[in-house]
């Protein structure tokens, strides 16, 4: 609109910044309680992630899952709605992706099984996504409590899926897919063998110029911007407030569910108990990192893919959960100083006549 | 008979105390997420207290503090920096998780127990004294939020702000009472379950912190519902544990009662409109 295009970058870029400054000095204090010398560890943590085509391999492979996570949240967001379900959703999608590939037959082209067990994936979470998106524009429910609550049950429900009927004995596990697997870094080239790096991340980059395309170049995307702006206005404008928070919620339950694919047909080729690892509670992180915008949710991932993997790296000279610490200190010195920064670039930016 | 009583008030006491601590957020209009992280940080408060001082009350002590302590981030990133609720809560409960096995692993050299931790003891049959306490928290948060000075301010700040303010109570302040104060008995609660437990393990509240929210909302925000709400769910949880073996329920579904119930609740009427009109909503 009319406002110059400097101080809106400064608003979108100076709070993750922020951030990462403070995240390194809080850092630097939690390697000093331990006695060691934080460029040692900063640098151990830099070579076992960019150093080394393995742990590229492991960077790419976690900012794949959490790119569909992030985005998932970011797509939310943009229509002023929060899912916190993207934990659950992202596991809906790894049993819907076995569960194609499982019912696939031995042999089945590449070319027709992909799809249909990405297609699976993304109606696994859908499904998920369409609960909270219902109950919000039937009945008005509140869509965090919603999404928390369908995290436990969703999950409960798999874990019980898997236990009592689909496991491989001794395991908690399903059969491998029969179908549908994708290619792993290590098969194009060899230096990254023993990574779970996967050609998901090309799905991942392809979700990412999607999403932008949807969100941006659509009138459906436009519409959803502008629920999430002002519901009131849109509403006046014609958009159904309920239709569209509905959309945005499938959408959303979709891209999670897509990060399920990472797993299932990437890496380990079954479905399995707690493959998320908190990937679906990191997106909500990673949306906000990135400013809910669908490249900035991808550099995010980066972002956190490397500090997760970073501290498998630096666990012999200090505890990996310092990562964890300093992921929740990224998150809150980004949601903190957001609403200080907006200020203080509209004071700096005089309002035009 | 009454060893099964006390079995479900047991496992009801820590899901009173942060349902308490939920109530009381959330009526004044900050969303209770951060209950999960409060009842991980009064645990390990309680654990390290305990072991540190050989005084279980130490422990209690400890414990609340701990809880508070991650209360005041949450206030002061809500209220001085006007954060959003939902991804402070968020974040504050990666916070504790993390810090709580950084500094484990700091002080005792392993990154999934404390060592034993004496307590009160065998503790009697609410597992310890703290258990009573537990018990009074909610009908105690229904006499302070109906009865006192202090509970029509709370109930003023959640539901109409801008009049609270222009009647002259200071919106911010009653918040952070009630934020601190929510922290404070959730931390009660992780302090009961780590000394019934007699250790401090890593995630050990597993979830708990979110049912106490999932009993608020079930409760309508109101303390004696609640309370109800927390002995039901506490209820569904002993019987799944008594009738382990027997196979009737598989212990997926009963798990999933408070959440589905939860869920029931929100989609009809009545649960909408009892929510505090400004949760959530930042001052402005």
């Amino acid at each position: 609109m009319s406002r110059p295009p400097g101080p809106r970058w400064a608003e979108a870029l100076l709070p993750p910044l922020v951030a990462l400054a403070i995240a390194l000095v809080v850092g630097d204090l939690l390697i000093l309680t331990f006695g060691q010398s934080p460029r040692i560890v900063w640098g151990v943590l830099l070579e076992g992630t960019w150093g080394n085509a393995y742990g590229m391999g492991q960077v790419l492979y976690k900012a794949t899952t959490l790119t569909c996570t992030g985005l998932a949240v970011a797509v939310a967001l943009r229509a002023g709605l929060f899912n916190i379900a993207a934990e659950s959703q992202l596991a809906a999608g790894g049993f819907g992706a076995a569960m194609a590939g499982l019912a696939l037959p031995a042999g089945a082209p590449a070319i027709l099984a992909v799809p249909f067990c990405l297609g699976a994936a993304m109606t696994a979470g859908a499904i998920v996504g369409a609960v909270p998106g219902g109950l919000k524009a039937k009945a008005g429910a509140n869509e965090v409590i919603v999404t928390i609550c369908l995290n436990f049950l969703v999950l409960a429900l798999l874990n019980w899926a898997v236990a009592e009927h689909l496991h491989v004995p001794d395991s908690l596990h399903t059969a491998t897919i029969r179908a549908g697997g994708l290619p792993r870094l290590a098969d194009v080239h060899a230096a990254f063998r023993g990574s779970a790096g996967n050609a998901t991340v090309l799905v991942a980059v392809a979700a990412i110029v999607a999403t932008w395309w949807g969100l941006f170049r659509t009138p459906g995307g436009y519409a959803l911007r502008a629920v999430g702006l002002s519901p009131a206005a849109a509403e006046y404008g014609g958009v159904s407030l309920g239709r569209t928070w509905f959309r945005a919620l499938v959408w959303s339950g979709a891209l999670a569910g897509l990060g399920g694919v990472n797993y299932v047909l990437g890496y380990k080729r079954y479905y399995e108990e707690g493959f998320g690892f908190g990937a679906g509670f990191l997106g909500i992180a990673v949306a906000l990192v990135g400013r809910n915008h669908p490249v900035g949710v991808g550099i995010a991932a980066l972002l956190f893919a490397t500090l997760s993997q970073g501290g498998l790296a630096v666990n012999a000279l200090v505890p990996k959960q310092m990562m964890d610490v300093l992921q929740a200190v990224v998150i809150l010195a980004v949601v903190a100083s957001v609403p200080e920064v907006r200020r203080l670039v509209a004071q700096a930016v005089p309002r035009r006549p | 008979m009454s060893d099964l009583l006390f079995q479900w008030l047991r496992i009801a006491a820590p899901y009173l105390c942060a349902a308490a601590g939920g109530v009381l957020s959330e009526r004044a209009g900050i969303i209770a997420l951060t209950l999960e992280g409060y009842l991980l940080a009064g645990a390990f408060g309680a654990a390290l207290g305990a072991l540190a001082t050989d005084g279980p009350w130490l422990g209690v002590a400890a414990g609340i503090g701990a809880a508070t302590a991650v209360a005041a981030l949450h206030a002061a990133a809500t209220l001085r920096f006007r954060a959003d609720q939902v991804v402070t809560g968020v974040a504050l409960n990666l916070l504790v998780d993390g810090a709580t096995t950084f500094v484990l692993r700091r002080v005792y050299d392993s990154s999934a127990n404390s060592p034993r931790v004496e307590g009160f003891g065998s503790g009697g049959d609410l597992g310890s004294p703290v258990g009573w306490l537990a018990l009074l928290a909610l009908p105690a948060l229904w006499w302070l939020l109906a009865r006192t000075r202090f509970g029509l301010r709370v109930r003023a700040v959640g539901e109409a702000p801008e009049a609270a303010t222009t009647a002259g109570i200071s919106v911010a302040r009653v918040r952070w009472l009630a934020v601190l104060g929510s922290g404070a008995l959730a931390g009660l609660g992780g302090a009961f379950l780590a000394l019934d437990q007699h250790k401090f393990s890593t995630g050990m509240t597993a979830g708990r912190g979110f049912i106490a929210l999932a009993a608020v909302i079930f409760g309508r925000w109101d303390p004696l519902r609640t309370a109800g709400a927390c002995l039901l769910f506490a209820a569904a949880e002993t019987l799944q544990i008594r009738l382990q073996g027997t196979a009737a329920i598989p212990s997926q579904f009963t798990e999933m009662i408070p959440y589905a119930l939860t869920i029931v609740a929100l989609a009809t009427l009545a649960g909408r409109a009892a929510a505090p009109a400004a949760l959530g909503k930042a001052e402005s």
